[in-house]
């Protein structure tokens, strides 16, 4: 087996920090949603609004970011593509 | 402005004014007096040709347009078709009256569904483009070799879609049944033939373009009544900016509900209903012959007194209907004592999260909670039909916008379904708890000749108490329009949208079904050297045959088929996720590891859902009875066990076994970079 190349040791480590924040936030804020919800944000339940609203924002966010970082990467090794 | 747009954009432009021009004429002929009924039947006839024009215009003869569109199809566009695709009756109709029903805890769902498409973009979405296949047998096959993983792969992507497709054809039955007044199992069929215009002909090409027709219905459809709901009670018709307000107005009187003497006392009688179905249960066998005496005595006692015969007649249906045996009483009077036992309970504080009277009741529900999403956030992103939607892009960096496309145009509904639940709580409490059941407003008994809202005056006191109300979670989305007073049009609207939100998930699903049976099936491993037309003629008759076999499962109506939506996200879970991660990121997985890891997880959660859901059935082997749930956890999350068995299972056997060569090339082709590179 070839050793992996920069640009796969780079996708994986993005992928591997984004999967991570994906966790924290999905499974690790949630757990605490009865606490927060002794917080108010615009007049709801801060747990509550987190769990309906702000945590899809935060999905959203990821996944912008995944594609933006992911374009970038394949422009600075497009030297690398052969053609099929 | 309107030359800046691609030419597609501007045909989708036209055709949402169409509709939206539609609806306001149907609006002005309805106050003009047209039948409520007319109103029905034009929504049904312009929606569904709308559809089958585009069908029809979408046919081809192509492998590469019917399987995967010609992989033209424009991020954006892919994102609304995935939006549809993944958007089925039961986010429709089933969501917001989850989340009315369970407050905080039906959240589980909402994050769940969303979060799945994070595992999407990150870890399956670009790979599968630049793999650049048909289906995801395809792609476990190239990986691992061999057709042994593809069979097992076909199996469980036909299983998990066929429960699916037989529950969106279910709904197509419900609504039309309960909208243009059609027979139910007439519903159904008119319902197949709505979903065979847009994927016989043309695959899914056909399949996409109409998806993302239907799925501008379904969205405007959705919020419509909401936002006039909203700026009615709050004067803002942004009702996801505002309903923080109307939850804490919600939750001031659900406080009141909790010490109000008159819910005390209904409540209290449901308890004392439960307590006498359970000393009838203990009281086996001889509870039943002793009720069938009763009957019989106060039977007699009525013929040898003149009173009329309509007693009599309903005594005896009574004693008629009685259970046959004691086996069948026990499972028919736990039924009620459940319902009973329910409905005694103190109702839930909407914005609370894991709710519970002790620390471990509350954990427990913590713990349901996360697994929920767990099981949810897999399976989503295991679905083969939603899968298969990321082939369809022209290029890897296409696939991965397309991911988010598809979230921002599926979070527009997700944010909308906890405001409908508040606002339709609101409603109800605000307007409906507490007044005369004489005066009940007429679409209380309409949705009750259907058999989905049923009020009971426990108490007898003619007036209706919150407990004594109660809603089936599909009529939320149905009802509100009727709720909130709105004309008969909201209510067609809101009924074509849910009927687009049935159909294009079932087109997608029967796809997948087909094009598994069709392309890896009897291409790849019957008749290899078959031309590409007969493999078409072969994909057309199946798509027909697997059409009319869901419609016939879904005319003998299936009770248990919403429970059954969840476990095909646990079954599509455990079977691909592992495999499929694994298979990109681990060089080490192996074909005999992959194999290993989906049958396990495959068998573990089919078992787990049938222990816990068919337990005691002999014919299956399980005569001791339902198993006790491990770690409290129901059969909706059964995919927790089989995923991470599927996973370990995956690693131990690899380890075991040396990787094939194919292996590295393949993973080097698929790991390399080069976003714009057309694919194969």
């Amino acid at each position: 087996m070839s050793a992996p190349s920069s640009y796969w040791r780079k996708t994986s480590r993005l992928t591997a920090w984004l999967l991570l924040l994906w966790v924290v936030l999905t499974f690790g804020v949630t757990w605490f949603a009865r606490e927060l919800n002794e917080y108010s944000f615009f007049g709801f339940p801060f747990g509550f609004y987190f769990a309906a609203q702000g945590i899809l924002l935060c999905y959203l966010g990821i996944i912008v970011h995944y594609s933006r970082r992911m374009r970038d990467l394949d422009a600075e090794h497009e030297s690398e593509i052969d053609p099929e | 402005m309107l030359s800046s747009l691609t030419r597609l954009q501007r045909y989708y432009l036209y055709y949402t004014g169409i509709f939206l021009l539609f609806v306001v004429v149907l609006a002005a002929l309805e106050r003009a007096g047209m039948p409520a009924r007319w109103v029905g039947y034009a929504f049904l006839v312009f929606t569904v040709s709308m559809y089958a024009t585009i069908g029809v215009f979408s046919r081809t003869t192509d492998v590469s347009e019917y399987y995967v569109a010609g992989r033209r199809v424009p991020a954006f566009f892919n994102g609304m078709a995935t939006g549809a695709d993944w958007m089925s009756a039961a986010s429709f109709m089933g969501l917001a009256g989850t989340l009315y029903l369970q407050g905080f805890q039906g959240l589980a769902y909402v994050i769940g569904w969303t979060g799945g498409f994070v595992l999407v973009a990150l870890l399956l979405a670009p790979y599968l483009r630049r793999f650049g296949q048909y289906t995801i047998p395809d792609f476990l096959s190239a990986r691992y070799g061999g057709n042994t993983i593809r069979l097992i792969a076909v199996f469980a992507a036909i299983l998990a879609s066929f429960v699916y497709v037989v529950a969106q054809i279910y709904g197509v039955g419900v609504i039309t049944s309960r909208f243009v007044s059609l027979q139910f199992e007439v519903g159904v069929f008119v319902g197949l033939a709505g979903i065979l215009v847009c994927s016989f002909l043309g695959g899914m090409r056909a399949v996409t373009w109409t998806q993302v027709a239907q799925y501008l219905i379904l969205i405007v459809a959705y919020i419509t009544p909401v936002a006039i709901l909203s700026y009615n009670v709050t004067g803002v018709p942004v009702p996801q900016m505002v309903y923080g307000q109307v939850l804490s107005e919600v939750s001031k009187l659900e406080e009141g509900l909790f010490d109000s003497p008159t819910e005390l006392e209904v409540r209290e009688r449901y308890r004392e209903r439960a307590d006498q179905y359970a000393q009838k249960i203990m009281q086996l066998p001889h509870s039943l012959t002793q009720e069938r005496e009763r009957l019989s005595i106060q039977i007699n006692e009525l013929k040898s007194s003149d009173v009329q015969m309509r007693e009599i007649v309903l005594l005896e249906r009574q004693r008629r209907e009685l259970p046959q045996d004691p086996a069948q009483a026990r499972e028919r009077w736990e039924k009620e004592m459940y319902e009973a036992l329910e409905r005694s309970k103190p109702p839930l504080r909407h914005a609370e999260a894991f709710p519970g009277d002790s620390e471990a009741e509350r954990n427990a529900q913590r713990i349901n909670f996360l697994a929920l999403i767990f099981c949810l956030t897999i399976g989503t992103a295991a679905l083969p039909h939603v899968l298969m939607r990321y082939y369809t892009t022209p290029t890897v960096a296409q696939a991965r916008q397309s991911v988010f496309w598809s979230l921002l145009f599926i979070i527009i509904l997700y944010v909308t379904a906890p405001a409908y639940a508040v606002f339709a709580k609101f409603e109800v409490l605000s307007n409906l708890a507490g007044i005369p059941i004489a005066k009940l407003p007429g679409w209380v008994a309409a949705w009750a000749k259907v058999g989905l809202v049923s009020i009971e005056d426990i108490n007898g006191d003619g007036i209706m108490q919150f407990a004594e109300l109660s809603l089936n979670p599909d009529v939320i989305v149905l009802a509100t329009p009727e709720i909130a007073g709105m004309p008969y049009v909201v209510s067609g609207l809101v009924a074509a949208g849910a009927l687009a939100a049935a159909l294009s998930t079932a087109d997608g699903l029967l796809l997948t079904i087909t094009s598994a049976l069709s392309h890896d099936v009897y291409y790849r491993i019957f008749r290899p050297q078959s031309s590409t037309q007969f493999r078409l003629v072969i994909a057309k008759s199946l798509l027909l045959v697997v059409a009319v076999l869901a419609a016939t499962v879904a005319a003998q109506k299936p009770g248990t088929i919403l429970s059954m939506v969840a476990w095909a996200f646990s079954i599509a879970g455990s079977a691909f996720f592992p495999a499929l991660v694994l298979g990109i990121f681990w060089a080490r997985a192996t074909r005999a590891g992959a194999i290993a890891g989906m049958l396990v997880g495959l068998s573990l959660t089919v078992y787990y859902i049938l222990r816990l859901e068919f337990g005691g059935y002999s014919w299956l082997g399980f005569a001791d009875g339902p198993l006790n749930p491990w770690f409290h956890l129901q059969s909706t999350s059964a995919g927790v066990f089989g995923i991470l068995a599927g996973f370990v299972t995956n690693i131990a056997v690899s380890l075991m076994t040396r990787p094939s060569p194919q292996a590295a090339e393949f993973l080097e082709r698929i790991r390399r970079p080069g976003g714009r590179e057309e694919g194969a």
